[in-house]
């Protein structure tokens, strides 16, 4: 397998912090290092997070810069947009259709802007858009459309499909196993067919 | 692989602790640095406490070091200046079974409210510093640690910052050693520091602190790798040494230092010589940059990198190779996001009434900074721990009478016991007249919900004595004490108009748990009857992240509304129900 660059990037509290664990087992499963730097603390709050997964042979730093993520996966539009300079040329982003205004757009001092997945697509990107949170409720619940984009990502890495599975099975608390067994499959079937 | 985990750097050196045979732990949360404790709370071996604060933790370590046992205490950048009292005696009376210490910066302020170096409280107290650069050196600095404060009598700091801290990478566990406790026999002249035996052991701080250096020049913990044909020196500790690494490569030769005090000199000059050009790599200040310098070796570091913020890999790419990795960009205009209460959060209708009062409000240190943020901007001033207890009483005694009936402090429950205390100490028996309002959620909340002494419950969630802030607040001298709940904003209203008008100290308790626990009951979410909103935007003035404005009329989202029924209260229309 060769090297890979994961961004996850969404809202505080959507749950980029499990599917990046989740991701960082499924590589450690591969044989390969890895590192995954996460945020905590006071941008858990509602901000805008980010959480990078790096995979390859030996892995010096903990996080990505502009140009570098070979893939991106977004769980809001607007951080889609926000983080879009990290991906490379070549990059997949897959997002999540989901809208979540920021406090800015709340309070009118800002817009959310029209049109956001289009512009991306009009700047060449690979897009690979979803509506992950309606695939969640499918499967039983808001709280796993993080599951649901994992799924979608794994069409696109060359970690077998059910390594993914192996990493909800040794991550996920029991009770919760099925149910995001059920939405990783959801999401991966959605994103054969995009 | 079968022996190696995916470990966080804290969690790493949680690791490190158990397999060092550490047995007393006493810590207070601060991001970055809070899992340390919580993951080694995991093992039965280790007693571990949250201490009310930092000075309390490092003193009650200290206390078992001494004692005879291998003690640690972990806190954030800041935590440790509240710590520097017992620190640096401590350096003086060094230890008996060893004494660790963590502190974590945090460079970029991803949580913090200033963004100091606390490598300059390693050469202020004499005491030497480890820095790791991933989860593995976590674990295995820890354990050298211990060896090293035994072998010189010293506390020893371990600096982790929040890339450390707070990234996973691959970790070889081994079996935990078995340290017996050392025979604690009494030693005046080593532990009681009046002037007498102290002025000896500046004497020893000083000879010890010689014989680091030496260590220094030697020890594996600073290591050179060449790169054959390489022209660029870097010399570099920590994070810093990951960013150089992947941004150089084969490029460059490294120094890197996993000992940042002392700093060695032979070893510096030697490696530096080599070079045509050599790089100092450190974020925050120039430490090893001015020790360079003041040993003639001459390096280039903050001129080129600055002071500010992180570093990263693109940066050191760019001002050292003036190489750029291409990227796309759009032309949309993307609003910031910054972090917010949740949804549900008790605070928000304290902060909601606080604006609606027009009081000035001396704030605090927690999720409750967050009123300071539009659209609630309830906080006009927040400095550090207990600041706005102790800042509000120095702003009424300047600004008089008038002022102090229209300005409150607002604390935290945690942060209240942190150092709020002696602030309401110092205001009744300097007859002030403050009104304060200790935000009870019942947790320590920011760090990612920490036990503390208000809450009844221990580290391991064993039910234990809890601190009765009405009673506490009547013992100093605070007679008139309230209780609301902050989800009822006419009674909080209420509440707090009375409080500021009377001229005297008076303490409410806005105390409802946080919404995030996992054993408070979320009732099902509001939702908005379009053809009862009548676009007011009244429901909008509390900032709930749940509500926004979709066509012109109020929505609200479901996976996000807990059903508080703030919002509630503030439709005049009844356009807001339970679905």
């Amino acid at each position: 397998m060769k090297d890979l660059n994961v961004m996850i990037v969404g809202v505080g509290g959507q749950g980029t912090l499990l599917a990046s664990r989740l991701l960082g087992c499924a590589v450690m499963l591969e044989g390969m290092d890895v590192k995954v730097s996460e945020v905590h603390g006071m941008s858990q709050r509602g901000g805008s997070v980010v959480t990078y997964v790096k995979a390859g042979k030996q892995i010096s730093s903990p996080i990505i810069n502009k140009g570098e993520a070979d893939i991106i996966l977004a769980f809001e539009q607007l951080e889609a947009a926000r983080w879009l300079p990290y991906l490379k040329r070549d990059g997949v982003l897959i997002v999540n259709t989901q809208q979540i205004d920021p406090m800015p757009v709340i309070t009118g001092v800002a817009k959310y802007p029209t049109g956001v997945l289009q512009t991306i697509r009009d700047c060449g990107v690979n897009v690979v858009a979803m509506d992950a949170l309606a695939a969640a409720m499918q499967a039983g619940s808001s709280k796993v459309t993080n599951v649901v984009l994992l799924g979608a990502m794994a069409q696109h890495t060359d970690i077998a499909y059910d390594i993914f599975e192996t990493a909800v099975r040794q991550t996920v608390p029991q009770k919760f196993v099925d149910m995001n067994l059920a939405a990783l499959r959801l999401g991966y079937d959605a994103a054969k067919a995009c | 692989m079968e022996n190696k985990e995916l470990f966080l750097g804290n969690q790493a050196v949680a690791r490190g602790l158990y397999e060092a045979g550490v047995t007393v732990i006493s810590s207070y949360p601060g991001t970055p640095s809070t899992e340390i404790t919580e993951f080694a709370a995991q093992n039965d071996e280790i007693y571990c406490e949250w201490a009310p604060n930092e000075k309390v933790a490092v003193e009650v370590a200290a206390g078992a070091a001494i004692s005879g046992a291998r003690a640690f205490s972990a806190m954030k950048h800041v935590g440790l200046n509240v710590a520097a009292d017992p620190l640096y005696t401590a350096s003086y009376t060094g230890v008996n079974g060893g004494l660790m210490i963590a502190v974590a910066d945090d460079p970029g302020m991803h949580s913090s409210q200033n963004e100091q170096d606390s490598r300059h409280h390693a050469i202020a107290s004499k005491t030497p510093m480890l820095e790791p650069a991933d989860s593995q050196e976590c674990k295995d600095y820890a354990k050298i640690a211990y060896e090293l404060s035994e072998q010189f009598d010293t506390p020893v700091l371990l600096r982790l910052t929040t890339r450390v801290s707070h990234s996973r990478s691959l970790v070889t566990l081994e079996p935990r050693q078995d340290v017996a406790l050392r025979d604690f026999e009494k030693n005046p002249q080593k532990y009681v520091m009046m002037p007498a035996m102290a002025i000896k052991r500046h004497a020893f701080v000083e000879q010890r602190m010689q014989q680091l250096a030496d260590y220094a020049e030697n020890c594996a913990l600073n290591r050179v790798e060449y790169n054959t044909g390489a022209k660029i020196g870097v010399i570099t500790a920590g994070i810093c040494y990951q960013y150089a690494k992947e941004a150089l490569g084969e490029r460059a030769s490294y120094l890197k230092l996993g000992m940042v005090n002392p700093l060695p000199v032979a070893l510096i000059r030697n490696f530096a010589e080599q070079f045509e050009q050599v790089y100092v790599i450190e974020e925050l200040d120039g430490i090893i940059e001015n020790h360079c310098k003041a040993h003639g070796v001459q390096v280039i570091g903050k001129e080129l990198f600055g002071y500010l913020g992180e570093y990263n890999q693109e940066i050191v790419r760019e001002k050292i190779l003036g190489e750029h990795v291409p990227f796309v960009q759009t032309d949309l205009d993307i609003p910031a996001r910054p972090p917010v209460l949740c949804a549900g959060c008790p605070h928000r209708g304290l902060f909601y009434t606080l604006k609606r009062l027009k009081v000035r409000v001396s704030g605090d240190i927690g999720c409750y900074t967050l009123g300071a943020l539009a659209p609630l901007s309830a906080i006009d001033t927040c400095i550090c721990m207990g600041a706005s207890v102790s800042a509000l009483h120095g702003m009424n005694k300047a600004r008089g009478d008038d002022f102090a009936a229209q300005s409150v402090a607002v604390i935290g429950d945690s942060t209240f016991v942190h150092s709020g205390i002696t602030g309401i100490i110092n205001t009744a028996y300097n007859k002030g007249v403050s009104t304060v309002i200790v935000l009870d959620n019942s947790i320590t909340g920011m760090t990612g919900h920490q036990q503390n002494p208000t809450t009844g419950y221990t580290i391991k969630n064993d039910p234990t004595v809890a601190v009765d802030l009405e009673a506490l607040a009547k013992a100093v001298g605070f007679q008139s004490v309230r209780v609301v709940d902050p989800y009822d904003l006419d009674e909080t209203y209420k509440v707090i108009k009375e409080e500021v008008a009377k001229k005297e100290p008076s303490l409410v308790i806005s105390r409802r748990p946080c919404v995030l626990m996992k054993y408070v009951k979320h009732r099902p979410p509001l939702t908005v009857q379009t053809d009862k909103c009548k676009s007011c935007k009244a429901c909008m003035q509390i900032g709930c992240p749940a509500i926004s404005m979709r066509d012109g009329k109020a929505q609200i989202d479901f996976t996000q509304c807990v059903g508080c029924d703030v919002c509630t209260q503030l439709c005049k229309f009844d356009a807001i129900v339970r679905e």
